[in-house]
């Protein structure tokens, strides 16, 4: 414990304050806002928001739309996640055996990080494009196997493409820094024993790996939720026929784009409960820091 | 370690060039498609060689745009809030650990909750509020009722205005809180030994001096971590200034990718100029690529420390 203290507390009330008054006009106030719009509907002729209970909340779960954003989300976050983190982790693996060019491919592993999502999101626009990109040549010898622009499950796959592309660099860093965390002696003591490497990874790194793989997944998970809406409003603008309508693309058009404040306020407070859920897994484990060097 | 394993050490040769493969080859195909001409790069089969437009096409894609402008406003974006993160997670932190109050945890969850309210979560009414940012404190004075003592004493109206929409404090303010930073700040001030703080004090140093002379400089290793991924963070915004900018003079690059999307709607009906819109990708992702390339210890080491 420390002992040693200024005495002035009106100094630490000045140096905490900054952030506080921009947590409580930019975080708490709006989040209150969303779950007064939830429980409220704005009345047609004026005369302010009336209190309508669970209302909004049942028009949503009556949706069907918002069932179905809540399907793409699923499908998305399922496979970008299960994408990126596979490859990261045999890549990590790879790269945690320190061969000749280790130090390039860690650089070369993690620029994709740096590249803004609707930056993703454009470059993939064009290589899925049917009709100019690197898979224009199948649709001219099979016309039709690949059409993005019509087919929902194509536009869904490129979307879960592209999302995946840019969370492996992300992905890799904490794998990697996992297993760099292992003991040396572990990893010594089991060769010793006759351990070849594929048995290492097996009975040393992995289980090892279990923790930085539980944070992965959440972080993952919770990203794919938030963080997808610039790959998705480049991509393919929720279309076609909301193929690819995550729940945080639906809550920008209904907010934004329908004026449903109501309606993208419960869709809100919806994702918000799924975010807390998620992070209060992360926090149960964010003592159990994974350190690089 | 050696050991013998060389079927093994050509596979995970195999493993990690294919990987690199799979993550260079968009890039690569982008930047094929920004060297050609509109003809060629609307060509059916695609040549994947880089044709000879490089530099014709990123000069168009760079004026269409008006990136020079977009560049200045995205700086100005990532400064603002680079520099704003570190401040305000260093003061904040200094004032929950060097202090000894009541608040110190209820000030720190405060903040740490915040991790859970993400800007996408919240945005409808987020950007109302950027819309007056004193609205919250007019609202609270209405509901208090001093907005109508006041009006009953002096005979003024208080109408607290603020608009951030279409502005850099608007773009910068709201994305300045950070969770992850004053937590960094929190762990880091907790290991500073109280013989420092004694001696500090003994010498006639005040809070802020200690703080400026003693613990900035000693956590120069965080401020670099930090405003490594700050920079690159805030270079990728695309939701806030989608929203909160109309004004073309004050858009920033992410967002301009946006525009530059070869849809029916921006081309007319006409043919999609996928080879200005390559050249405007990677003029965007050029520079928080080049930072993470060149700054890469810096980056891992605070995308590691601050668990994002």
């Amino acid at each position: 414990m420390r002992r040693a203290y200024f005495k002035n507390n009106w100094i630490a009330a000045a140096l905490v304050a900054p952030q506080l008054l921009i947590i409580f006009v930019f975080f708490y106030w709006p989040t209150a806002q969303a779950l007064y719009w939830a429980f409220t509907l704005e009345q047609p002729w004026g005369g302010g928001n009336q209190w309508v209970g669970l209302e909004n909340f049942q028009a949503i779960v009556e949706d069907e739309y918002y069932w179905n954003s809540v399907m793409v989300s699923i499908i998305f976050a399922f496979f970008s996640t299960l994408l990126s983190m596979g490859m990261a982790l045999v890549l990590a693996i790879a790269a945690d055996r320190q061969l000749n060019g280790y130090k390039f491919y860690r650089v070369g592993l993690i620029w994709p990080y740096a590249v803004a999502a609707p930056a993703v999101g454009l470059a993939f626009r064009f290589i899925f494009n049917p009709s100019a990109g690197l898979l224009s040549h199948l649709n001219q010898i099979w016309p039709g196997i690949w059409d993005p622009i019509m087919n929902g499950d194509h536009a869904l796959a490129m979307v879960i493409f592209a999302g995946a592309w840019k969370q492996v660099a992300y992905n890799f860093i904490f794998f990697l820094a996992g297993l760099q965390a292992i003991p040396r002696s572990l990893t010594e003591a089991s060769a010793m024993d006759g351990a070849g490497v594929l048995r290492r990874v097996r009975d040393i790194q992995l289980p090892l790996l279990a923790p930085t793989a539980f944070f992965l997944l959440v972080i993952n998970i919770t990203d794919s939720f938030t963080d997808s809406f610039g790959i998705v409003d480049t991509m393919t603008a929720g279309g076609p026929a909301r193929a690819t309508d995550l729940m945080v693309f639906k809550i920008y058009e209904d907010g934004f784009r329908g004026l449903d404040y109501s309606g993208a306020a419960a869709q809100s407070i919806i994702l918000m409960l799924l975010v807390m859920v998620l992070t209060f897994f992360q926090f149960r484990y964010i003592e159990r820091r994974v350190h690089y060097t | 370690m050696i050991e013998r394993a060389r079927g093994l050490n050509i596979a995970t040769q195999i493993i990690l060039g294919a990987g690199l493969l799979t993550l260079l080859v968009p890039l690569y195909l982008t930047f094929v498609a920004a060297t050609q001409t509109l003809p060629e790069v609307n060509r059916v089969p695609p040549t994947f060689l880089p044709g000879t437009h490089l530099f014709d096409n990123l000069a168009e894609a760079w004026v269409r745009s008006n990136f020079g402008q977009k560049f200045v406003n995205t700086m100005i974006l990532a400064t603002g809030v680079v520099v704003g993160k570190i401040t305000v997670a260093a003061i904040t932190a200094f004032g929950i650990v060097f202090f000894q109050h009541r608040f110190r945890m209820l000030i720190f969850w405060l903040i740490f909750i915040t991790l859970m309210l993400p800007l996408e979560v919240r945005i409808v009414p987020t950007y109302s509020v950027a819309a007056n940012a004193l609205s919250p404190f007019q609202q609270i004075l209405d509901v208090v009722g001093l907005t109508w003592l006041l009006e009953a004493l002096t005979g003024m109206r208080v109408a607290l205005e603020w608009n951030l929409l279409n502005s850099y404090t608007g773009l910068i303010l709201p994305l300045v809180a950070t969770a992850t930073g004053t937590f960094l700040y929190r762990q880091f001030f907790m290991t500073i030994p109280d013989e420092l703080v004694e001696a500090a004090q003994m010498d006639g140093a005040g809070p802020l001096r200690f703080l400026w002379e003693v613990l900035i400089p000693l956590s120069r290793t965080n401020i670099a971590a930090l405003a490594t991924i700050m920079f690159v963070y805030s270079w990728n915004q695309y939701l806030w200034p989608l929203l909160i900018i109309t004004d073309p003079n004050y858009g920033v690059v992410a967002v301009e990718l946006g525009q530059l999307v070869p849809d029916s709607n921006t081309t007319g009906g006409g043919i999609p100029h996928w080879n200005l819109a390559m050249a405007g990708t990677l003029i965007v992702m050029v520079p928080p690529v080049l930072v993470v390339i060149f700054m890469q210890r810096w980056f891992v080491r605070g995308l590691i420390n601050t668990d994002k």
